[in-house]
């Protein structure tokens, strides 16, 4: 297993209030990570560590390193907006930016001049609304606002909005928490098929999503890590009291 | 409907009667309510009457283009009007508002956007202050530092690198003039605007912020093409906040401005807004006929540009909002 992220050590505060304590761990190269643990467990702040997110808080303090392909994110020279590129994030509720259904995926792609020339950005967008699974849905409507789509349309166009700047890592707070059964089935489809290209990494509240998603799983219980494993193993036999009881519906 | 066994029937009358009552009560309350909802559309109305009614004798004798286009200005010789005061209230109205917008925009969109929890809470209640002045002691301050900066500094520099557009030549060096006015205006209705145009950014969702920053978009670039087409029809409505508070501003501008009743052509000649002429005046010269119905004319031309200025505002925004 190669790791694509490493994070050693990370301590993250809000103000006094400690949310993270001394996490160490690797997360495996083009496969399906999920974090999961009771709510208020840190799994969010976790994630937005890797896509240094978590600046955006006032008063957040941050120790230890966060390695991306073995650069620290965090070092001083490093420039976020290029981590942000890197490593993209699905929010938790679809957010559509204001602006037309084209835009949108054009968006990241014209702040980073991905393309030369008008035709060229064409093609992208046409090809990235196919990886999310929305072109066969929009492609007569391309340039009406994004929010006439649907909530799990949206969501789908907010993912074919990060694929397009091409990251590496693909982060998802609950992605699907918002969303009604069947767009949360688009979105785990996609996410599914598209791990052989990228690192997912997906936070969910929902025991029965990691199942059917995880290739490998971190479980987290008041900021720190208890147990991460292959998700086949630590499903069935778990090492740690905590996790077995988690994976109980104990608490 | 089956009967509550330990509900007597004296009990259910009575809650019969307190049910009316309740009712009475909230009929009562919201006549009420929509009277007092539409006394300030009566007040605007009985206010336009009322200065109609007393500025009859001079709208009766005149014809109204006259009164609106005419440039002479002698009371004593039965000449009165308009023109340069209502061009004097739109030029220091224009200069004071195109002076505040730009920084405003940028305060606020720093403390909205950029600053720390700790500048914002340091910078918000020196605003607050700023806007608590009084517009006297703000006159006072023109008087004594805008108006000689005007006279010394700004007005010789601008002569000499661009006195040959007759907008920034200078042809009365006094200091007291439509620039003198407009930079007080604009002072003081910065912390108005700022508050506005902030609290509009503070509306727009953390999400959308994060949606584009998660991209890789700096902030920067995120203010411009996803927040700033967001807040504009907000911004526009700050614009007009600020604008209708300047037109109607007098003390601060009046102690500055000169009081020359004369159509200025140039940021540094002096103007004589109409709620200047208005304060300037009332109550003198009554022995003069038609000054006193010449003055509520004044008034009510000055009303009138506000209505219109607002309405012009809501059709531009509902426009732009569609």
């Amino acid at each position: 297993m190669s790791a694509h992220i490493d994070v050693t050590n990370l301590n993250v505060f809000y103000g006094k209030q400690q949310a993270l304590t001394n996490v160490s761990i690797a997360i495996p190269r083009q496969q399906i990570t999920v974090i999961m643990g009771p709510s208020g467990c840190g799994k969010t702040t976790l994630l937005k560590s890797f896509n240094r997110f978590l600046e955006l808080t006032d008063g957040t303090t941050i120790t230890g390193a966060v390695q991306v392909d073995g650069q620290n994110i965090y070092a001083g020279d490093v420039d976020v907006t290029a981590v942000r590129k890197r490593v993209g994030l699905l929010a938790q509720r679809p957010t559509p930016l204001p602006m037309s259904i084209y835009d949108n995926v054009c968006y990241g792609m014209q702040i980073h001049q991905m393309r030369t020339n008008k035709a060229d950005y064409a093609v992208a967008v046409q090809h990235y609304l196919e990886l999310a699974g929305l072109w066969e849905e929009v492609k007569t409507r391309l340039h009406e606002p994004a929010t006439s789509l649907s909530i799990g349309q949206q969501q789908r166009l907010c993912l074919a909005r990060g694929l397009a700047v091409e990251p590496e890592v693909i982060l998802g707070d609950e992605p699907t928490s918002a969303l009604d059964p069947i767009s949360s089935q688009h979105i785990e489809k996609r996410l599914l098929e598209l791990k052989n290209q990228y690192t997912t990494v997906i936070v969910t509240h929902t025991l029965r999503q990691a199942k059917r998603l995880a290739d490998y799983v971190i479980f987290m219980y008041m900021g720190e890590v208890v147990e991460a494993g292959v998700a086949r193993e630590l499903f069935t036999n778990p090492q740690q009291e905590r996790t077995r009881q988690y994976l109980e519906g104990v608490f | 409907m089956a009967q509550n066994p330990i509900q007597s029937a004296a009990t259910t009358r009575n809650q019969h009667v307190v049910a009316v009552s309740r009712q009475r009560t909230d009929t009562w309350v919201r006549h009420v309510f929509f009277v007092i909802t539409i006394l300030p559309i009566g007040l605007i109305a009985v206010v336009l009457i009322g200065l109609l009614y007393r500025s009859w004798p001079i709208l009766s004798r005149y014809p109204f283009t006259d009164l609106l286009f005419g440039i002479d200005w002698k009371p004593s010789e039965g000449r009165f009007g308009f023109y340069s005061f209502i061009v004097g209230t739109v030029w220091v109205t224009v200069v004071g508002v195109g002076l505040a917008i730009p920084p405003c925009i940028l305060v606020a969109i720093y403390l909205a956007e950029y600053a720390g929890a700790r500048t914002r809470l340091l910078a918000k209640p020196i605003l607050d202050v700023l806007a608590a002045i009084p517009p006297v002691v703000y006159g006072v301050w023109g008087l004594l530092a805008v108006v000689p900066l005007v006279e010394t500094m700004i007005g010789p520099w601008s002569q000499r690198l661009l006195g040959f557009w007759g907008l920034f030549a200078v042809q009365q060096p006094t200091g007291f003039s439509v620039l003198a006015g407009g930079i007080v205006l604009a002072i003081m209705i910065t912390p108005l605007i700022i508050a506005v145009v902030f609290e509009i950014f503070n509306t727009v969702p953390v999400d959308l912020r994060n949606a584009s920053l998660a991209v890789g978009a700096t902030r920067w670039e995120t203010i411009r093409r996803v927040l700033l087409p967001q807040v504009m029809p907000g911004i526009i409505a700050a614009i007009v906040l600020g604008a209708s508070r300047a037109f109607g501003e007098t003390i601060a501008v009046l102690m500055v401005v000169g009081n020359i009743a004369q159509v200025p052509h140039s940021l540094f000649d002096a103007a004589y807004p109409l709620p200047a002429l208005i304060a300037n005046n009332y109550g003198d010269m009554m022995s003069i006929p038609l000054y006193d119905a010449a003055l509520l004319c004044a008034a009510l031309i000055l009303l009138v540009i506000i209505l219109l200025f607002n309405i012009m505002a809501t059709i531009v925004l509902k426009r732009f909002v569609k």
